[in-house]
């Protein structure tokens, strides 16, 4: 085998292994005002459940990446540990007298707890190895817990999976979580919390040797410390905070099926915490709510979001691998060297074009499919707020003329791009700035 | 005993199919240490190709040509994707074929929608090849054996006796010594994963008339692909000949016999208790095989796992 070149973490658009970084009090602080004010600016009932997604995505989405990012440790099957935690905060729910003794926001913890306990019996096994190895029995976990939950119905439900009511808990000073909006804070302070959790894990010994045991195992074994431990430590924290937003999308959707655990959303969770960036501990907070967003919009306007969602996703992985948080990274030396403002126009002129071009290419997909699964006879489309008659040519000669023209500016633009980013990201030579030039 | 002999059939058909995808999936594996989880993707595309060619030139035409579009495509997403993923490590190139994986049967489902393809046995091929006790075996079962068994006699020749296969085995070892003696090796694994993939695609193209061609046909296999090449050892070609069988058979079998757990547990000596409505073991008390076919191969899985991490062909490493 040939030896193994990473990714370069001082390249943050292809930094795959996330580092110990310092979140200072300030970011936490201004994330908490973020929760409490949310529900204020957007008020609807809509907004709430999707922000509820959201909320229940990123603790989802981080637990994972202490998995990837933090133990480079590649899992096909994470979502059956949120999924064994929701499941048993359901069976508890509807245990009438010990659901009646307990204040709802508990709940999760004992999501969290049989998350963990299913984590530590698969991870006995399973952590021997990372990598490939790792990989392929999470698969293989994750589809025969799957395949199980048709099987043994008193857990699982079988096929209409089981449902609660989360109003039967025992009243949480006088609220008895009744509306959306009870629940959303509810939510928002198991967000936060287990967040905080999550990074202060990541700043511990063990969290340290996670990272050490994923950079090089043999050299982390020589020190003294088993490799297999501390990524079996790694796998059932992980667990826990998986089956901590199990336990919430249990309380927030007071039913779980066969859905919530196999492996489609094992995917979508991995395709989440890509997307964000695994590179750094908040990247997948950004890809929890950029996925999210992506999710609820496009699927609105079109049948075919999840074929977006591949094509981003395996650009994601080809051509910046950090994720969006790498690409927010990169930017901060510029940032640093005061030199952002020079980089304005030349990404006007390169990504607006782009956008434009790419929102043709998009018109165009619409328009063959269209064309190919409409019912016979129904050949007026809607596409951008214009409807017109995809059999006729004048759509297709526009949606590609916009898709050539945008892509071409783009691309005759993009050197200067280049020209300019280089140019900020120098700094001043030393003896002139000494000199104290202009 | 008659219908042992048909289950025989039936789980050698489903082993050699199994095969033909694992024996490339394994190759690929030993090749470039990456998991081609896209791989049962080429194999649906197989399948769609070869319906798509044989609405206009016919069964047999698909049969040739279909295999070829595939390795051809598959060839191209090693040269142009994998090869660009390779240089971040293993952990992205496997996220790029699940990511492909996905992408695949997107992409079937907006090409040819989510309906099953009307893509039948051809006709010269519709006929009962004999009878076992009442149990006809149609002729495209044995069709497809003759097929998958010429498909791994072949391989094995190729990989065993020739010079191009001297330099792949020797390419998979020791890629660098091959490439100082002057062979091309990028050329090589670009060729082995193209032919790796078709192999792939001619297993659609045969399995598609059978077990139904639609955009789930990449996932109901692709997961029981991967569980094979682990019970067999990763890299190993004989060991993914052996599981694949095991798991034909295993399934085949526990799909015929129908044993129920009760009887199983009242044999060795527990009593099936009264009430068993609201017993939270009442589930292990109804399975029956059939019920669990699906499963058992990962069961097994998990099994080896524990008791021979490394496979059971496979060599320990690490």
């Amino acid at each position: 085998m040939t030896d193994q070149i990473t990714t370069d973490p001082s390249k943050p658009s292809q930094r795959m292994r996330a580092g110990s970084m310092t979140i200072t009090v300030l970011p936490w602080v201004a994330g908490a005002i973020a929760l409490a004010v949310m529900p204020a600016i957007f008020t609807s009932n809509s907004a709430l459940t999707i922000m509820n997604q959201m909320w229940i995505t990123v603790v989802f989405a981080l637990a994972y990446n202490m998995l990837l990012g933090q133990g480079g440790m590649l899992s096909f099957g994470h979502a059956v540990y949120a999924g064994v935690g929701g499941f048993a905060c359901m069976h508890i729910m509807n245990m009438s007298d010990f659901f009646a003794a307990m204040p709802l926001p508990v709940l999760p913890i004992f999501g969290g707890l049989f998350g963990m306990g299913m984590a530590m019996i698969v991870g006995s096994f399973s952590t021997r190895n990372a990598g490939t190895v790792f990989a392929m029995i999470s698969l293989g976990v994750g589809e025969l817990i799957a395949a199980c939950s048709v099987i043994i119905v008193a857990f699982f439900g079988g096929e209409e999976g089981i449902s609660g009511d989360r109003t039967y808990a025992m009243p949480f000073f006088g609220n008895e979580f009744l509306q959306q909006i009870d629940v959303y804070y509810l939510t928002s302070f198991w967000v936060l919390v287990s967040a905080i959790l999550m990074y202060l894990w990541s700043r511990t010994p063990v969290g340290r040797m996670a990272n050490a045991v994923r950079d090089n195992p043999e050299r982390a074994e020589f020190l003294g410390y088993s490799a297999r431990w501390v990524r079996f430590y790694s796998f059932t924290a992980s667990g826990f905070f998986a089956g901590v937003a199990g336990g919430l999308f249990a309380i927030n959707y007071e039913i779980l099926t066969e859905e919530n655990l196999n492996t489609a959303s094992s995917g979508v969770i991995l395709l989440v915490t890509f997307l964000g960036g695994v590179g750094f501990f908040f990247g997948p907070i950004i890809g929890a709510i950029a996925f999210t967003l992506l999710q609820t919009v496009l699927s609105l306007q079109t049948e075919l979001w999840a074929f977006y969602a591949g094509v981003l996703f395996l650009a994601t992985v080809m051509f910046f691998p950090g994720g969006l948080a790498g690409l927010l990274m990169m930017h901060v030396p510029v940032f640093k060297l005061g030199h952002a403002r020079s980089l304005v126009m030349p990404y006007l002129k390169t990504l607006l074009p782009a956008a434009i071009g790419l929102l043709g290419l998009a018109a165009l997909v619409e328009m063959t499919f269209h064309f190919r699964h409409a019912a016979l006879g129904d050949d007026e489309m809607t596409v951008f707020w214009t409807t017109f008659d995809t059999h006729t040519i004048l759509p297709w000669i526009i949606a590609g003329v916009v898709t050539l023209v945008g892509l071409g500016i783009a691309r005759a633009t993009a050197p200067s791009l280049k020209e300019a980013w280089s140019a900020a990201n120098t700094a001043p030579p030393v003896t002139t700035a000494k000199g104290g030039a202009a | 005993m008659e219908l042992i002999l048909v289950n025989l059939i039936d789980g050698l058909v489903t082993g050699l199919l199994l095969f033909m995808l694992s024996a490339g999936l394994t190759l690929i594996f030993s090749m470039m240490g990456v998991l081609n989880f896209a791989h049962a993707s080429f194999y649906m595309l197989g399948a769609y190709f070869a319906y798509q060619i044989s609405i206009a030139l016919g069964f047999w035409m698909g049969l040739l040509l279909a295999p070829i579009i595939v390795g051809v495509l598959g060839a191209g997403v090693e040269r142009y994707g994998l090869r660009r993923v390779h240089q971040y490590g293993h952990v992205p190139e496997l996220i790029f074929t699940f990511g492909l994986a996905l992408l695949i049967e997107e992409l079937v489902q907006f090409i040819w929608g989510k309906n099953q393809m009307p893509y039948n046995v051809p006709e010269i091929l519709n006929f009962t090849a004999f009878s076992i006790a009442g149990n006809s075996i149609p002729a495209f079962k044995i069709f497809m054996i003759f097929v998958s068994v010429g498909i791994f006699v072949g391989l094995l020749f190729v990989l065993t006796k020739t010079r191009v296969g001297m330099i792949i085995q020797a390419a998979l070892s020791y890629p660098r010594t091959v490439e100082a003696l002057g062979h091309n090796v990028p050329l090589i694994f670009m060729g082995v994963f193209g032919v790796g993939t078709a192999l792939a695609g001619l297993a659609g193209v045969i399995a598609g008339p059978v077990l139904g061609t639609f955009p789930g046909m990449a996932f109901v296999l692709g997961s029981i692909v991967f569980v094979t090449i682990v019970i067999g050892g990763l890299g190993s070609l004989w060991g993914a000949l052996v599981a694949s069988l095991l798991i034909g058979w295993l399934t085949t079998f526990a799909k015929s016999y129908n044993v129920r757990m009760e009887d199983i547990l009242n044999g060795i000596g527990f009593s099936t208790p009264e009430n068993m409505g609201e017993s939270a073991l009442r589930d292990l008390w109804t399975i029956t095989s059939p019920q669990i076919a699906d499963i058992l191969p990962y069961i097994l899985m998990v099994l080896i796992l524990i008791f021979r991490p490394a496979g059971l062909f496979g060599k320990r490493h690490q």
